[in-house]
């Protein structure tokens, strides 16, 4: 009997917070996995417009254009709004190429779904948007989203 | 003095380095989500066929004019009228459909002067080069969400669930299709189908 007591302690031993460090490496490397960080850098200004009536864009079959008024470091390009493309900037006649070229970089089955997503400053006038659909009907991509910030319904 | 051990490095402080790391990551991260209007473009047609005539009454017209003024049916009107203009030409019915069936679900105003069937009502929308795209999105948001509208009501009185709740579902159950569902959706979108046009602006 005595042997169970010789160490005697007879408080209750701290709970050890040694594997707390793990949960919370856990929670944070969740959220740096999670955590997208923009795959483009954007070179023009792009306020995006508001509306309500949206509905999901699905990434995995979307290429984006963006478009709007070169941003301060792109002083020199002028105020006109340019297009941009995947980190470069764009004419309209460059339009159908690139936008083909990033469909057929997806898989087989969601070519035919293929939706290019239009992100567009709200300054922009929209002559340039005319211009890029009608480019986009040359190119048979015919499905366009309208990329908008969700405005709150009043 | 006698050698002491090293002491054990305490590692109590490493919870609090990594909550705020943690945090840091909570704040900044946006899980973005994008959302917007989704618009189909009409395909190029080169064949030479003579579009089909369309009475003026069956066309609602919106004009956005270069100091992004609105122009409905030649008349200036405000963007927060647009939508319940919309409905009402859309929802009127007034005559009958290409099969010669009249609306019976429209509980518009059966005005003789305005759309015959949401089967024929056309909207149709043109912007000038100048327009801002902000007032483009605006208009074209009020326009969906006419639409929008009517197939809400017709859900409701249908199903009587929301047609938004039915779409969402089916965006759920994208890999076990449910024929019901999808059969519910296809009916209501064919009492209004989605019938907008755009004419391209004057170059």
């Amino acid at each position: 009997m005595s042997k169970f007591k010789k160490g005697g302690k007879s408080e209750l031993p701290a709970i050890s917070t040694a594997s707390l460090p793990d949960i919370v490496f856990m929670l944070l490397f969740f959220f740096m996995v999670a955590t997208v960080m923009r795959d483009s850098s954007l070179m023009i200004e792009n306020i995006l417009p508001s509306a309500d009536q949206v509905e999901k864009l699905k990434k995995d079959r979307t290429a984006f254009i963006y478009a709007g008024k070169p941003s301060s470091q792109y002083k020199q390009l002028g105020e006109e709004p340019r297009i941009q493309f995947n980190d470069k900037f764009i004419d309209v006649d460059e339009v159908q190429p690139s936008v083909l070229e990033a469909q057929r970089a997806l898989t087989e089955e969601l070519q035919p779904k293929f939706v290019v997503g239009l992100k567009v400053d709200k300054e922009t006038h929209a002559g340039l948007v005319s211009d890029v659909k009608q480019e986009l009907r040359k190119a048979n991509t015919l499905k366009v989203m309208y990329v908008t910030n969700v405005e709150s319904k009043q | 003095m006698a050698k002491r051990a090293a002491p054990e490095v305490n590692a109590g402080s490493m919870a609090d380095i990594a909550f705020l790391l943690l945090i840091f990551f909570l704040v900044t991260t946006t899980i973005e989500k994008d959302k917007g209007l989704l618009r189909s473009l009409p395909p190029i047609d080169d064949t030479e066929v003579e579009p089909p005539i369309i009475k003026q009454k069956n066309l609602f017209t919106v004009l956005v004019s270069r100091d992004n003024q609105l122009l409905v049916e030649e008349e200036l009107m405000e963007l927060k009228d647009l939508r319940r203009a919309a409905i009402d030409f859309l929802d009127n019915g007034g005559g009958t459909n290409a099969a010669g069936e009249s609306c019976t679900y429209c509980k518009g105003k059966r005005d003789e002067t305005s759309s015959d069937h949401p089967d024929k009502a056309i909207i149709s929308m043109k912007h000038d080069r100048e327009t801002s795209y902000e007032k483009y999105i605006e208009v074209q948001n009020e326009l969906v969400a006419a639409y929008n509208f009517l197939r809400e009501r017709e859900a409701q009185r249908l199903y009587n669930r929301s047609f938004q709740s039915m779409l969402e579902e089916k965006e759920k159950n994208q890999f076990n299709k449910d024929e019901k569902l999808n059969e519910q959706i296809t009916v209501i979108k064919t009492l209004f189908p989605l019938k907008l046009s755009e004419a391209e602006p004057d170059k």
